[in-house]
């Protein structure tokens, strides 16, 4: 597939287009579409607020312009602006990207006032796709299956209570202008609509600056499966074939793949077919996305269209050798399709892992910031591919999204195409921030997920009690202990390598033979090691394993062999008391190793007692207080909110681990934090 | 096992001589001339000599016994020779004096049970990774004198102090001792000073490392004090003059032993100690990692150990380390990460005076000294405290052959009383004059700030500097736009216009680099390659100061 790795040669056909595109927007997306643009000869102009002046977006660029301060309100939401960073470049075209301006109407009428143009659909197309309760309307005219629900606006909680009963729990409340899985809440009960209802308006509120929310029957256990959908501006529309995007945590997709392993040809192209009558509907121009969900008897119902690219849509790519942005470019620019519907292949299989800055321990993803001291990208297995805007040292910060990465494995195969996904986790190397490749690496090789047998709620019945890493099998344990063992070994035979220092003992000979301990989750385990060449045989619990390694100490990435097994280790930390952090199957595993004698003493060591935790709140990521519930002396019932935090758009209530009073508050609204911050003390 | 192994292969030689000894007969015979009125009275005499060295010998590697070992190891804390052990590489140690004992006859004292083999310290010498170290462990645990220092417990150290001077290595002095012997009086007081003669003398001739271990008050304090090195195990050391006690009467203060005298006092505090350690395992372990970076002795050069870091790596990140806005500030952590070998610094004190960053690295396997200003502790500025830290980390490098590379970024002196009442000038000299008298490689990296004086003192080109870089976003100026603007155009309008004006000219690499005073504007990303080349070059570096009998630091 040519636009696999989006080479120069995939723009084939020389066409006048635009001189000078600006791109709204920041991060990989950006980086993105800069690419397409530099292969079709397109200049670029890149817009970047102040804290992101350095940021590979603007180095991309053939010119950039600052338009205002980081929160994004101020900068990558300020039309003004954007507008005049526009007309002062000279730009003819402007890519919204995704996020941002890119679904907002007023923003594709004030380009065109000025005579710019908008890589993306027309005016009325966005505002009817845009409003989910028009759209659905819409959808339902143009004959496209639909969710049981209240096509209008709620007013309050309690009008929301009666819809709810009206149409049946669980019930889904969500943003009229929402998307991204921001402004969303599903409710259970009278208490959760109302509960979910006051976040949901704040929510999409301070996202969208709309707090106008809707209600519709929540399909349970739905499979999320969405289409692509290309139009131009004479009346041609095609469908370029599904995305499975049903590996998602609080509506955040995660994992996507394409195609679905769950559609056949029939519903496929029933799909297909309902998408583009929807895009011929309201006359859709440009790239869109047309999302369903699928419920397990194949029956698929319209849950909005997305006006604009999408983040997922490098794998679409994969599978059909389309550059989606050279459509989009092309269409913008009044061009018909270059294809008919006959022409749309499905060429292998693609999966995308979105690599985020988030701790995966807790609620599958709380976003981690924090500078990226070590960064390399596994680009060098082929069939990868990972679309970024970030480098070594850039900094994830709390304004913009923490994504750092979306990384893209093909092959002619799904599992081909998992294999490399697999090999190119381990071969990530990501140090400075905590990231979620822990949890991508345990989805994409569940057995589940393997055997195709996901839904949206795959999270949540694989990791019902919240995930906790990946769980080592006995032969699993043996070789990361063994691993372990050996690394340590390794450094120790060099820290008594000098180079041309006469006064090392000369009788002194090299160690062939060591006694050790190592100790990981509180079992410890007595080993011995012996030494040949640059392989170690460890003989643990009677079980001997052969580790061999080129034992290169200062790279990140540790290929070794296991016992004939070939694996890819990385080294996260090492210390001179013997501690050694490995990221082995993904997940980072701390282990000890100690000389014999050391392990023997260890014992008598004092431990160092940890704080009580359940009496004290603290932040788990960094973030904004956006309200504080309590005062001290008030006394909490155990889950009772006590403050709520807002970290990337998305508000998270803290409540308390236990029913106390409360001692101390130490945040107040307004206040920033940073994860760990001590909030609110309880007696 | 390193003890154990002493004494097997000593009581194979004994075995040999007991051989002699079971025929007495054949002894008696040889001998016989001059003693033959006494033929039995020999030969049991020779036989008790051997019991009683091995009951000595046993005596002092018991360790007081299994119940006074096990007592220990109830406080977290570790035996004296299990310390030592740890310390050194499997089977290395060579123990002396283990039959030296108190010479004290009052109170008692001279009383068998009130004697130990070894007194209350064990002294030897052995090998870190390959490499020879003298060693003394105080045993606070098992004499019913507290570790105590008697003369002859001082006479051990001396010992291995003299003979470490005489060959050149290292003595690490592993601290836990109850302070002098009250019993022997002026014996113990004279102990201590013959230690820290031995220390002075030492100075600048070998490394002398300290650990406390436990306590160390009183005079004992000042043999650390004096070595180059102060670390120690948190909550089980503490250093004072006088303890929590004498404290309440003299002055009426309440205060514990931990905040008196504690590692967290000692190393965010009054910088006495250098770093701490969780427990002594891990102190130890740490310890045969720091020693790794050092040279055996003032006649060799720093080591170099096999390095898998390509020294001409490019390191990207450091092109965007420093933030464009002047006033915000970055983390000089990054920078040192990001050059050094595998992203290791052995840093010296990082909670006291966090303003200046100190430690040990390597480039290219070679250990450098690392001196670089902080931004995000104070702006960086240098105070009382970073310019007396900075300057003894600058004179231990001076003095073993380690080679300084300094970071600059810094926006000038901290003003205000609190600094001139407690004597910045004075201690400010101290940095400067390190800087100056050093004679080592020297390379500075100038990566933002370098105003005022402070831009002379930090290993300027005019102190000798031997390569000297400025970053594209280095400012080397007399002081930052606003304060120069105030002083040059003052009274003028359109202040605004003159500050534009200034920081054209002035905040940029362009005013020092044409003259010289930087050798060269270099892309971060290029440090390590560039100080890795200069380093080889510099290596043959030679440069001596005139002949003097010391210089006079202003102390």
């Amino acid at each position: 597939s040519s636009a696999f790795v989006l080479g120069p040669n995939c723009c084939s056909s020389v066409l006048q287009t635009f001189d000078k595109i600006l791109i709204a927007n920041r991060g990989e997306i950006a980086c993105r579409v800069m690419k397409t643009c530099k292969k079709m000869g397109i200049k670029t102009v890149a817009v970047h607020s102040d804290v992101d002046s350095s940021a590979v977006h603007v180095k991309m660029a053939d010119e950039a312009v600052c338009v205002g301060p980081a929160p994004t309100n101020k900068s990558y939401l300020n039309m003004d602006a954007i507008l005049e960073a526009a007309r002062q470049t000279g730009a003819q075209a402007v890519h919204p990207g995704y996020g941002f301006l890119s679904e907002n109407k007023e923003f594709a009428r004030r380009l065109a006032a000025h005579g710019v143009t908008f890589i993306g659909p027309d005016t009325h197309a966005i505002q009817a796709m845009g409003d989910k309760i028009e759209s659905k309307l819409i959808a339902k005219k143009a004959k496209v299956n639909t969710i049981p629900g209240f096509d209008g606006v709620v007013k309050d909680a309690e009008e929301a209570v009666r819809i709810a009963g009206e149409i049946g729990y669980p019930v889904m409340i969500k943003a009229s202008a929402g998307g991204g899985g921001k402004g969303m809440r599903i409710a259970w009960n009278d208490e959760e609509t109302r509960e979910g209802f006051r976040f949901s308006s704040q929510e999409a509120a301070s996202s969208f600056g709309d707090d106008r929310l809707l209600i519709e029957k929540f399909i349970d256990n739905p499979r999320h499966i969405e289409i692509q959908v290309l139009a131009d501006k004479h009346g041609n529309a095609l469908w370029l074939n599904e995305r499975e995007c049903s590996i998602q945590r609080r509506n955040q997709k995660v994992v996507e793949e394409a195609p679905s392993t769950f559609l056949d040809p029939e519903t496929r192209c029933a799909m297909g077919e309902q998408a583009v009558s929807l895009a011929k509907a309201v006359q859709y121009s440009s790239a869109g996305t047309v999302e369903f969900l699928v419920d397990s008897k194949k029956n698929f119902y319209f849950l909005e269209m997305n006006t604009r690219l999408q983040v997922e849509h490098p794998i679409t790519e994969c599978i059909t050798g389309l550059d989606l942005v050279q459509q989009m470019i092309r269409v913008a620019k009044g061009y018909p399709l270059q294809h008919r519907q006959a022409d749309i292949p499905i060429n292998g299989w693609a999966i995308e892992s979105r690599v985020y800055a988030e701790d995966p321990y807790k609620s599958f993803g709380l976003p981690s910031i924090g500078r990226l001291s070590q960064y390399q990208e596994p680009v060098n297995i082929p069939a990868v591919r990972v679309d970024s805007g970030i480098q070594e040292g850039s900094d994830i910060s709390i304004y913009y999204d923490p994504m750092i990465s979306k990384l893209v494995t093909y092959g002619s195969t799904r599992a081909e195409a998992l294999q490399r996904m697999e090999e190119a986790l381990d071969n990530y190397v990501i140090r400075g921030v905590t990231h979620n490749i822990p949890l991508l690496r345990e989805i994409i090789t569940h057995p589940r997920f393997v055997s195709g047998d996901i839904s949206t709620k795959f999270l949540q019945e694989v990791y019902p009690e919240g995930f906790k890493g990946h769980q080592l099998s006995d032969s699993e344990r043996w070789e990361l202990l063994a691993t372990a063992v050996a690394l340590f070994v390794a450094a120790q035979l060099r820290s008594q390598r000098f180079l041309g220092n006469l006064r090392v003992s000369s009788s002194q000979q090299e160690q062939r033979r060591w006694e050790l301990s190592v100790e990981l989750e509180k079992g410890v385990h007595a080993v011995t090691v012996s030494r040949s060449g640059s392989t170690y045989a460890v003989d643990l619990d009677g079980k001997r394993v052969d580790v061999s390694s080129e034992w290169n100490l200062a790279s990140a990435l540790l290929p070794v062999t296991v016992n004939g097994t070939q694996r890819t280790v990385q080294c996260l930390s090492r210390s001179a008391s013997g501690e050694i952090d490995l990221q082995y199957l993904g997940t980072s595993y701390k282990l000890r190793v100690l000389s014999k004698l050391a392990a023997a003493l260890n014992k008598h060591m004092p431990e160092k007692v940890p704080e009580d935790t359940s009496s004290i709140l603290r932040s788990p990521m960094p973030g904004s207080v956006v309200a504080v519930s309590v005062k001290a002396g008030d006394t909490v019932a155990e889950g009772q909110e006590i403050c709520v935090i807002e970290a990337m758009k998305m508000q998270n209530s803290m409540t308390a681990a236990k029913t106390a009073k409360v001692k101390s508050v130490h945040c107040n609204a307004g206040d920033t934090v940073g994860e760990g911050d001590l909030l609110v003390e309880l007696e | 096992m390193a003890a154990l192994k002493v004494v097997r292969s000593g009581s194979r030689l004994l075995n040999g001589f007991q051989s002699l000894l079971n025929n007495p007969r054949k002894v008696t015979c040889g001998v016989a001339a001059t003693v033959t009125k006494h033929p039995r009275w020999y030969c049991v005499s020779h036989l008790s000599v051997q019991e009683r060295i091995e009951r000595k010998r046993k005596a002092a590697l018991s360790g007081g016994g299994q119940q006074r070992i096990e007592a220990q190891h109830r406080r977290g804390k570790l035996t004296a020779r299990e310390r030592v052990e740890l310390l050194l590489d499997p089977d290395s140690f060579v123990e002396y004096d283990m039959f030296v004992e108190h010479r004290c006859s009052d109170f008692g004292m001279e009383a068998d049970h009130n004697k130990y083999p070894g007194d209350s310290v064990v002294t030897g010498q052995g090998r870190i990774n390959g490499r020879l170290v003298y060693v003394f462990s105080q045993v606070k645990d098992f004499t019913v004198f507290g570790g105590s220092l008697s003369g002859a417990h001082a006479q051990k150290i001396c010992k291995i102090m003299d003979q470490a001077m005489m060959v050149g290595a290292p003595v690490i002095g592993l601290n836990d001792s109850g302070g002098a012997r009250i019993q022997e009086g002026v014996e113990s007081l004279a102990g201590y000073a013959d230690i820290f003669l031995r220390n002075v003398m030492a100075s600048g001739v070998i490394p002398q490392i300290s650990l406390i271990m436990g306590p160390c008050a009183g005079g004992a304090v000042y043999s650390p004090a004096l070595t180059d090195f102060t670390f120690m195990v948190k909550d089980t050391s503490y250093l004072f003059i006088t303890g929590p006690d004498v404290v309440k009467s003299v002055t009426n203060e309440d205060v514990t032993q931990e905040e008196l005298g504690g590692a967290k006092t000692h190393t965010a505090v009054s910088g006495v100690a250098h770093k701490a350690f969780e427990n002594d395992i891990d102190a130890l372990l740490n310890l045969r990692e720091f020693f790794n970076f050092l040279p055996l002795s003032n006649k060799d050069s720093a080591p170099i150990t096999e390095c898998h870091d390509p020294s001409d790596r490019l390191v990207p990140g450091l092109d965007t380390v420093v933030p464009l806005e002047t006033t915000k500030a970055y983390d000089m952590l990054d920078i040192i990460h990001g050059i050094a070998d595998e992203r290791e610094f052995f840093e010296i004190m990082p909670n006291y005076a966090k303003n200046i960053v100190v430690g040990f690295a390597r480039m290219n396997g070679r250990t450098v000294g690392i001196v670089g200003n902080q931004p995000k502790v104070a702006s960086g500025c240098l105070d009382i405290n970073s310019s007396v830290k900075g300057a003894r980390f600058v004179r231990f490098c001076d003095a073993f052959n380690i080679p300084i590379i300094t970071f600059v970024d810094v926006p000038g002196f901290l003003p205000g009383t609190a600094q001139e009442y407690g004597g910045i000038i004075r201690h400010g000299a101290k940095l400067l004059f390190a800087f100056a008298e050093a004679t080592v490689p020297k390379i500075t990296v100038i990566t933002r700030k370098a105003y005022g004086g402070a831009y002379d003192v930090m290993s300027s080109k005019h102190l000798r500097g031997d390569v000297n870089y400025a970053w594209p976003s280095a400012e080397v100026a007399v002081m930052g736009a606003k304060g120069a603007v105030q002083i040059i155009f003052r009274g003028k309008e359109n202040q605004a216009e003159a500050e534009a004006e200034y920081v054209e000219k002035f905040a940029n690499p362009f005013p020092a680099a044409v003259r010289g005073f930087v050798d060269d504007i270099i892309q971060p990303s290029m440090t390590r390659k560039r100080i890795c080349r200069d380093l080889e070059v510099l290596a043959s570096k030679k440069q001596a100061n005139p002949w003097k009998k010391h210089a006079n630091i202003p102390l």
